[in-house]
């Protein structure tokens, strides 16, 4: 087991470098000098020049540059924004959060709603019910998130008022951002109306995570139907049934354990998807996470933040991806032998 | 997919359960919560210091919540009125102007600063030096421009400030200037605190004093996250009134759309600039007021009179009455502006009632072209200024109704339009035939529309913008400055209109109305046709 995490650990850091090494080389790919990409900063008078070409050993080659680059990554110096002048990396750590936030609950409901769903429409595959829960996950899976979005909006919002349109929290409850987390935040603030405050988030969380919800719940109810189909059909769900067990004891002793293995792998690969659709959804309801400050910065031709954020945002996915792979092969023996 | 949308949505209200049983019982909202205000404003501000800036946005978010005056002007009439100064003398020749200052007057105490004593003359002193001295060890902060005081020519019109004692401060000037009140009664002129200052100094941190302001005005600074927010609190010691909102928050949010839409889901309680076109459909709302103030401007289309053939008055005048100025009002501006005949708008004391209206006559406008030696027309470009603004909401579609117009007098027009940025530096090197763009006063006073629109120290900085440089019309409103008698200088500009409606270097169209969008619930909004907003006295009623 150790020997097969040190092996994943080495792949993920083999990973890392090939993404720093695509991050590194945007900064000539991109237009500008590569200085500029590097450092964020515009002009540099020419006096300060020569530091610069040496900060960033602009006169060495390539693989000297790479590794100063790796250097500043390290320890923290990420550059400055084009549009902002402010260091990249206290810009984007408070951004991280709210994405995660975001991301994070959208998964946890895809999971508990897709997953019951998906059992259920297995149950008797040629059912009524079966038949409806999945006309609706083709549906959820093929409505574009952004339209799906707006319609929320429109009728929740601005047709009945039940829920705010933007923003992670109403504007007058001022909460300290410690971790960056909203919920944490407020339930760590020593604040005389945190309740009010609690209720205000959960009420701007809603909509978003209920837009981002939907793609990964659609997944889910499909993926978690055929594996069981499948499971259903194997022998030993049979045996199980021989010797006397009853269906529920069958489902839930032999068939959802085994049916459920391929199911956690699939968040790792949903994951990078769910970014995505992340940042139209953060765009959307202006949810101030990384995803929102990337598409910004594109259209800014901020190069140095497009650079950094490419690096944390394909980062974040392949350590999910990984941890995802990890745990499902911490529940399943027979690919931990492989 | 609504059915699975409703389980979905019921399953997650039962996950929140904790969260959403609390809005069964939810608990009283504090005051800060209660009676806080949100102001959806369209933009960022540039800085918290209103003498380094001229946008409406960043007034708008500045000036009134943090800053007092040592003058105010009185919305209506546009009477000086005391603020920061109780009293005020002129000397008979108008060179020295002494101001005796209010007492108690406490400056904000925030994270940052604590004052220890209240406001005095030495932070007049400070304040007005920081304008004018080079040497001042605030001059260069956030670049050492002044904009307003520039256009104005302080640096050559105050010769002095000097404190005589705690709260005397005399101004001496090289030369009478009649609108000198006035302008120490605009946004721009607030009031800075000495004291802070010399702390940033100690400090090392002088480039603060910008970004985390000190004032004297009715609310406090709290926070500022660009493009995010500003966050103010009330300020518990000021001298008038204390404002009515406990926080005030400016949510910034550039698109317009995305503010109405958040007016309508009550996240904004008020909010800036509504588009003209959209009043009709959020008068109809019962929980939306629609706000009308009048404001302070003017827009034109100026002519580049050192062009031919433009430098020609029958060439001036006929384009100006070939232009039907009714269909203008009603597809540009839907009705909310009234009809210019001056550049002064009607509301200013000094407008003159007497001026011959200049009317819709293409026949009498083909004439004067044949007599100035253009019987058969000839072509012309009108530069139509590429943003929206208050004085004219859509210079593009303005530029296209006059040049249908136009055709019917022979005139051939086309329409030019640059990026905003690139439009002024062009305009500023006067590549234009003619160009539609207008002016917001920052004073009631008259002379705020002649000078900096169009002297010839206008026509040398680049606002000139019919590039037009009469000696007979400076020295009209060059003689209003040097009498402080209102009579007197009401007939000086009264002549320099009469003047201009002769020369025609532009055509004044329309003064238009400015627009508040705010939910029903909030009352004492109050729009100052000088410049910002103020918030300190909205109220909002329980719902």
């Amino acid at each position: 087991m150790i020997l097969y995490l040190l092996r994943r650990l080495f792949l993920l850091g083999f990973v890392f470098i090939a993404l720093s090494i695509l991050a590194f080389s945007l900064a000539y790919l991109f237009p500008g000098e590569a200085w500029q990409n590097f450092s964020g900063l515009r002009d540099v008078p020419a006096a300060e020049m020569q530091e610069v070409i040496a900060r960033y050993r602009l006169e060495h080659g390539y693989l000297s540059q790479y590794l100063a680059y790796l250097g500043r990554i390290f320890s923290g110096d990420w550059g400055l924004s084009f549009a902002s002048q402010q260091p990249l990396l206290k810009e984007m750590l408070p951004l991280l959060p709210a994405t995660i936030e975001l991301a994070a609950y959208a998964l946890f409901i895809s999971f508990v709603i897709g997953i019951p769903l998906g059992i259920a429409a297995a149950i008797k595959p040629d059912g009524l019910l079966s038949k409806a829960i999945s006309a609706l996950a083709v549906a959820g899976y093929s409505i574009p998130v952004f339209w799906w979005a707006l319609l929320l909006i429109m009728v929740l919002s601005l047709g009945l008022g039940w829920l705010p349109t933007a923003g992670r929290i109403g504007v007058l409850y001022e909460i300290n951002q410690v971790t960056g987390f909203m919920l944490l935040d407020i339930l760590l603030a020593d604040s005389p109306h945190q309740q009010a405050a609690l209720y205000n988030a959960l009420r701007h969380l809603l909509l978003p995570t209920l837009v981002l919800a939907t793609f990964p719940t659609t997944v889910m109810i499909r993926f978690t139907r055929d594996s069981m189909l499948e499971v259903w059909e194997q022998s030993y769900i049979k045996t199980a049934r021989a010797k006397g067990l009853n269906r529920a004891q069958v489902l839930y002793r032999h068939g959802l354990r085994n049916a459920l293995l391929p199911v956690i792998r699939q968040i790792g690969l949903q994951f990078s998807t769910l970014i995505t659709l992340a940042m139209i959804t953060e765009v959307i309801f202006s949810w101030p996470g990384i995803g929102r400050w990337l598409i910004d910065s594109i259209y800014q031709r901020n190069y140095p933040a497009i650079q950094a954020g490419l690096l944390v945002v394909s980062t974040l996915v392949i350590t999910v991806n990984m941890l995802t792979e990890i745990l499902h092969t911490l529940f399943n023996p027979l690919a931990r032998k492989r | 997919m609504l059915n699975k949308k409703a389980s979905e949505g019921g399953r997650r209200a039962a996950l929140l359960a904790a969260g959403l049983m609390l809005s069964a019982c939810q608990p009283p909202l504090p005051d800060t919560l209660r009676s806080g205000l949100v102001y959806c404003s369209e933009g960022s501000p540039e800085s918290f210091n209103p003498q380094l800036v001229t946008s409406g946005t960043t007034i708008d978010a500045i000036s009134q919540q943090l800053y007092d005056r040592l003058l105010d002007i009185a919305p209506g009439s546009g009477e000086l009125l005391p603020g920061l100064a109780l009293s005020w003398q002129v000397s008979s020749d108008g060179l020295e102007y002494r101001f005796t200052l209010r007492p108690d007057v406490q400056f904000h105490r925030t994270e940052y600063f604590s004052p220890s004593r209240p406001f005095n003359a030495e932070d007049v002193v400070f304040t007005f030096n920081r304008i004018m001295q080079d040497e001042h060890p605030f001059h260069r902060q956030g670049g050492g421009n002044y904009p307003f005081f520039q256009s104005v020519d302080w640096a050559a019109l105050v010769n002095s400030v000097t404190a005589l004692d705690e709260y005397q401060v005399r101004f001496t000037l090289n030369r009478p200037d009649s609108s000198f009140l006035s302008n120490l009664a605009t946004d721009f002129a607030a009031i800075l605190s000495a004291e802070y200052g010399a702390q940033l100094l100690v400090a090392g941190t002088p480039q603060l004093i910008d970004s985390k302001p000190v004032g004297t005005g009715p609310f406090r600074f709290k926070e500022y996250q660009k493009d995010v927010l500003i966050r103010y609190y009330r300020h518990r010691q000021y001298w008038r009134e204390l404002a009515k909102p406990e926080q005030l928050v400016f949510d910034i949010v550039p698109n317009n759309a995305r503010r109405m839409a958040k007016l309508f889901t009550h996240e904004c309680d008020v909010v800036a600039f509504p588009r003209v076109a959209e009043l009709g459909l959020i008068s109809k709302r019962p929980d939306v007021d629609v706000q009308e103030s009048t404001s302070m401007n003017v827009g034109f289309w100026a002519f580049n009179t050192t062009k031919p053939p433009f430098d020609n008055v029958k060439v001036r005048q006929a384009l100006a009455l070939a232009i039907n100025r009714d269909a203008i009002l009603q597809a540009v501006y839907f009705g909310h502006a009234t009809r210019a005949n001056s550049v002064l708008p009607p509301t200013s004391w000094a407008y003159n009632d007497d001026l011959a209206i200049t009317g819709f006559d293409p026949k009498r406008a083909r004439e004067l072209l044949k007599e100035a030696g253009f019987a058969n027309g000839f072509s012309m470009d009108i530069w139509a200024m590429p943003v929206q603004r208050l004085y004219n909401p859509n210079a593009l579609k303005m530029a296209e109704l006059m040049q249908a117009d136009l055709a019917q007098i022979g005139v051939r027009a086309s329409i030019v339009s640059y990026e905003w940025n690139s439009f002024r530096r062009k305009l500023g090197a006067n590549e234009h035939d003619s160009v539609l763009i207008g002016w917001s006063a920052d004073n009631a006073d008259p002379d705020n529309f002649f000078r900096p629109l169009l002297s010839c120290s206008a026509a040398q900085t680049g606002t000139n913008r019919a590039n037009w440089c009469d000696e007979t019309f400076d020295r009209l409103i060059g003689q209003a400055l040097l009498t402080a008698d209102q009579k007197q200088r009401r007939s000086f500009y009264m002549a320099a209109q009469q003047y201009l409606s002769e020369q025609m270097p532009l055509v004044p169209i329309a003064h238009s109305q400015r627009f508040q969008a705010l939910n029903s619930r909030i009352s004492g909004v109050e729009i100052n046709p000088y410049g910002g907003i103020a918030l300190a006295g909205a109220t909002k009623e329980a719902p």
